[in-house]
């Protein structure tokens, strides 16, 4: 009679457990690597004219991890760290990202060739 | 009378009890349907709360959870730069720019209008809470269909367990989170990525569809 009982708790049990690690696995996964990108865009706009160095360095760093990862990175990130290139006046800098954002995200293409003509135009920064 | 009374009474919880289980009305995605958005331009909110970095605040965190939704998001920083040069100086005017203005310079098939009407910390003796609540409108550029609209709120006081510690206690972490909150802008950034992942985050009743991205494109 009690092993009877036990066997039916274990048959419960046992799928019981398997939907739980079903559940836990089937977190979605994240399409990008997202690192510091959000909280970059929200330094840009609260330090409006500064900390752009600190800014590119914590977005090249990000590159590198994604890179290292193989992660895609998010929808933005390379057009914003080129805006970021342009506020330091890395030209060459700005029309590679730019470029990039195009080429992962097609998408992009109309604005990003505005942009490109805008900031290869006559080299000026802004 | 007893038998009125009763009958009264149970007339009474049945409506209550209706009224508790009828489920939320579903958004008509018809429009969103017929549209199917690939990339979305997100204006800067404009700012009905009382905190001037709540725009930006909200706007800096809403790429996230429609890129995941399985959208293109053009960058919002540049999007800001180019309406401000094109003499679009704030939220406001920005969101009174034609929408096949929008259409022809940024290429994008949809534009997110949002208004932030709650930002950052109220202070009272016992509680200091740092809410955020903003609404959102999808308008299609091509079209000129609203495709989607929805309003979110996050909270910290939704994290605060109160659990023991009495009058004191409750003194204390009120006074804890006041300096936290003043100190830093941290938690208002916090709430309102929690609150961009209720409001424009795929695959909830009411949210915005799943978009091209995503492997879980028109599953819903």
């Amino acid at each position: 009679m009690t092993i009877s009982i036990k066997t039916a708790l274990r048959a419960v049990a046992a799928p019981g457990i398997l939907l739980l690690a079903t559940a836990c696995v089937q977190q979605p996964r994240p399409l990008y690597y997202w690192g510091g990108y959000q909280e970059q865009v929200y330094d840009y706009f609260k330090n409006a004219g500064g900390g752009f160095e600190k800014q590119i360095i914590a977005l090249e760093a990000d590159t590198e991890k994604a890179r290292a990862t193989g992660a895609q990175l998010p929808p933005g990130f390379h057009a914003h760290l080129g805006l970021l290139y342009a506020q330091v006046g890395k030209e060459n800098q700005v029309i590679q990202q730019l470029e990039t954002e195009k080429t992962l995200y097609p998408e992009s293409a109309k604005y990003m060739d505005f942009l490109i003509a805008r900031y290869s135009g006559s080299g000026e920064k802004k | 009378m007893n038998v009125r009374f009763c009958k009264a009474t149970l007339a009474v919880s049945l409506l209550s009890l209706s009224v508790g289980c009828a489920a939320p009305a579903r958004y008509d995605y018809t429009a969103y349907r017929a549209n199917r958005p690939a990339s979305i331009v997100v204006l800067p909110p404009l700012n009905k709360s009382m905190e001037v970095a709540a725009s930006y605040g909200v706007l800096s965190r809403a790429t996230a959870p429609l890129a995941e939704a399985g959208y293109y998001v053009l960058p919002v920083a540049l999007v800001d730069e180019t309406l401000k040069q094109n003499g679009l100086a704030m939220p406001d005017d920005m969101h009174n720019a034609p929408p096949t203005k929008l259409r022809e310079v940024f290429g994008a098939d949809a534009a997110l209008y949002m208004e932030v009407t709650k930002y950052g910390a109220t202070y009272a003796i016992l509680a200091s809470d740092v809410t955020v609540t903003a609404n959102a409108k999808m308008i299609d550029l091509r079209s000129g269909d609203v495709l989607w609209a929805g309003s979110a709120s996050a909270s910290t006081a939704e994290q605060q367990s109160q659990s023991g510690g009495g009058l004191v206690g409750l003194l204390i972490v009120a006074v804890i989170n006041q300096i936290i909150n003043t100190v830093a802008d941290d938690r208002s950034t916090q709430m309102a990525a929690i609150t961009n992942q209720r409001l424009l985050g795929a695959g909830q009743l009411n949210g915005p569809l799943y978009g091209p991205r995503s492997p879980k494109y028109q599953s819903d």
